[in-house]
């Protein structure tokens, strides 16, 4: 195997009290499609910051393609697109002259840049909006021309923070697509997001980050599967409820959820004993409880995100310990 | 590998600027607009209450408003610099493989195009007014290129404080800590009839060094104070020019580099 486009060891940053990354470790390989998941203040956007040389670590070390962050930060520049957590667009300007600067600026250029910006004013539905200025541009066509701009030289590796938050889903779409041909031309990607369905569709690994380090990192589906199954049992009156939960404890070998107003009762079973739906009827039948509706569900990863990070996760690693 | 590409950057950077320009000309009609006015208010207005030894008021005055001008660069420079700072210019910026140097040169270089735009008008309004050129062209031509140089300075300083500010608000209201600079000078009274310690600190102030060289390149009335840099004003406003230039270039590349960290 070739070496992992970003490698990350032992990362570490700290602004006054607060530690936004504390020993982060994190591998993506050449061509992958990395999503970065986390609550709010998990230290995403410092992660990303660090690698695109904006911010210098206290502690660790990282490395894109190779190079130091810190001391190769030129080679690392050279090889890397950015597109910040807000979009970093000239407003008194046009977002074709946008665009044509940066290619400028990335040395394509004046007549290469030109068509690099055509093409992707084109890629990006900004064609009709592209000789207007960007002050009277929404949030989504700035959005879209930031993204535009950190895709001028085809980088190697690019760096996308909340790509599409605040887009409408046709330019969602249109973003995913965007990033899924890069990647399929070679391309390594890193996005942050917070729309779970948007790691779930276009990242190859997820890394799930919990104030400064990474507390899942693995494919999308063995993540979910790594969480058991989740097992929801709705009954037509309340009597049941406590029968119910003593079923769902017993096969579940945890402490079910118990929702009174919705009368239902909801666990998640032990990944290594699986749950059978017969075996789930039975039971309950067998305990005398009539249910409205019993159902099996793969988690998906919202279930991953509430089960790895915050309150729930805390209360889960005390109690281990 | 940034040193190569310095020209290149700094045409791009200048070029941003220029368009930002062309595409609101309100923006230099209004910093066009501010001298103008001022040759009335000041020439018409107050100059009709006003003695200076040596010649008429308005020739006296002209010289103070080309400074002002160049003292002007200031504010955009700073809320510029603070924008960029803000909305995150500078990181993509950052992020990129080019000449920090060359970037913030092209800036700087772009808004000594737009000063020049703005200090000719000014000029011929003056010559209107009866303000006069009266030592011929080459001093006249220094006297200019030194008020371009201190507008060059200017710049400078604007973008270190508004990469420094990093809120394009606070640096909007940074701008009153330019007055005392643009009144606390000899561009619009002689120095001659303040207290003493005002006096003293009109005639250090570098606006001040750069209006009394103009005046004595030009040939215009003045009435230079006793301090150093009344005595020697082409030589103070170079100082001054030299001064702001090294502590500024330096400290607004290492904003740049650091800003948002
Ligand atoms: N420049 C800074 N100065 C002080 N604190 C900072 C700075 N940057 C980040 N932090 C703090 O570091 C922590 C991590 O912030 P970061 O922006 O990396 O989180 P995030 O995961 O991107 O969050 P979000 O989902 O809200 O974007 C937060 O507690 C934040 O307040
Ligand atoms: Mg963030």
């Amino acid at each position: 195997m070739s070496d992992p486009v970003i490698a990350v060891r032992g990362l570490g940053k700290t602004f006054g009290a607060t530690r936004a990354l504390d020993g982060l470790e994190l591998d993506v390989p050449e061509g992958a499609v990395c999503g970065l998941l986390g609550p709010n203040g998990a230290g995403k956007t410092t992660l990303v910051r660090i690698l695109a040389t904006l911010v210098r670590p206290d502690r660790g070390e990282a490395r894109v393609c190779g190079h130091e962050v810190g001391r190769e930060a030129a080679a690392v520049r050279r090889a890397i697109g950015l597109a910040g957590q807000y979009a970093a667009v000239e407003e008194g300007i046009t977002g074709r002259e946008n665009l044509e600067l940066l290619g400028r600026l990335h040395h394509l250029g004046a007549v290469k840049a030109r068509a690099r910006a055509a093409e992707l004013l084109a890629e990006f539905g900004l064609e009709e909006a592209a000789d207007r200025l960007v002050r009277g541009y929404s949030g989504g066509m700035r959005r879209r021309l930031d993204l535009a701009a950190s895709l001028l030289t085809r980088p190697r590796v690019l760096f996308l923070d909340e790509p599409t938050t605040g887009l409408d889903p046709r330019s969602r779409r249109e973003i995913w697509s965007a990033v899924r041909e890069l990647a399929t031309q070679g391309s390594t990607v890193l996005l942050t997001t917070q729309y779970l369905d948007e790691a779930d569709r276009l990242a190859d690994r997820i890394t799930v980050l919990d104030r400064g380090r990474a507390v899942a990192d693995d494919t999308p589906q063995r993540l979910k599967a790594a969480i058991g199954t989740l097992v929801e049992v709705t009954l037509p009156e309340d009597a049941d409820l406590e029968r119910a939960c003593a079923v769902l404890a017993v096969l579940t070998g945890g402490a079910p959820a118990v929702d009174a107003g919705q009368r239902r009762v909801g666990a998640v079973s032990d990944p290594a004993r699986p749950l059978a739906l017969p075996r789930l009827v039975r039971e309950l039948d067998a305990a005398g409880v009539v249910a409205l509706d019993v159902a099996l569900r793969t988690p998906s990863l919202d279930d991953v995100f509430l089960a790895l990070t915050g309150a729930g996760a805390a209360e889960k690693t005390e109690a281990a310990a | 590998m940034s040193a190569m590409t310095m020209p290149v950057d700094a045409a791009a950077s200048a070029r941003r600027i220029l368009l930002v320009y062309r595409h609101s000309p309100g923006l230099l009609a209004s910093s066009l607009l501010v001298p103008v006015a001022m040759v009335g208010v000041f020439g018409y207005v107050f100059g009709s209450a006003m003695n200076v030894p040596g010649g008429g008021y308005r020739e006296f005055l002209m010289p103070g408003l080309f400074a002002l001008v160049a003292l002007n660069a200031v504010m955009p420079a700073m809320v510029g610099g603070a924008r960029d700072a803000g909305r995150g210019v500078t990181d993509r910026l950052r992020s990129m493989s080019v000449s920090r140097f060359g970037l913030l040169t092209g800036q700087a270089l772009a808004d000594l195009l737009v000063a020049a735009v703005v200090l000719a008008p000014t000029a011929l309004v003056g010559l209107a007014a009866g303000w006069r050129i009266r030592h011929g062209l080459g001093p006249a031509l220094g006297a200019f290129g030194l008020l371009l140089l201190f507008r060059f300075a200017c710049g400078w300083v604007g973008t270190a404080l508004g990469l420094a500010v990093g809120k394009e608000d606070t640096a909007g209201q940074l701008a009153v800590l330019t007055i005392p600079f643009s009144m606390l000078t000899s561009a619009f009274v002689p120095t001659g009839g303040m207290p003493g310690w005002l006096a003293a600190i009109a005639e250090w102030n570098p606006v001040s060094a750069v209006v009394e060289a103009a005046r004595q390149l030009f040939g215009n009335p003045s009435a230079p104070g006793s301090a150093w840099p009344a005595q020697h004003p082409v030589a103070a406003a170079l100082g001054w020019c030299a001064l702001l230039l090294a502590l500024a270039v330096p400290l607004a590349v290492r904003n740049f580099a650091r800003a948002g960290r």
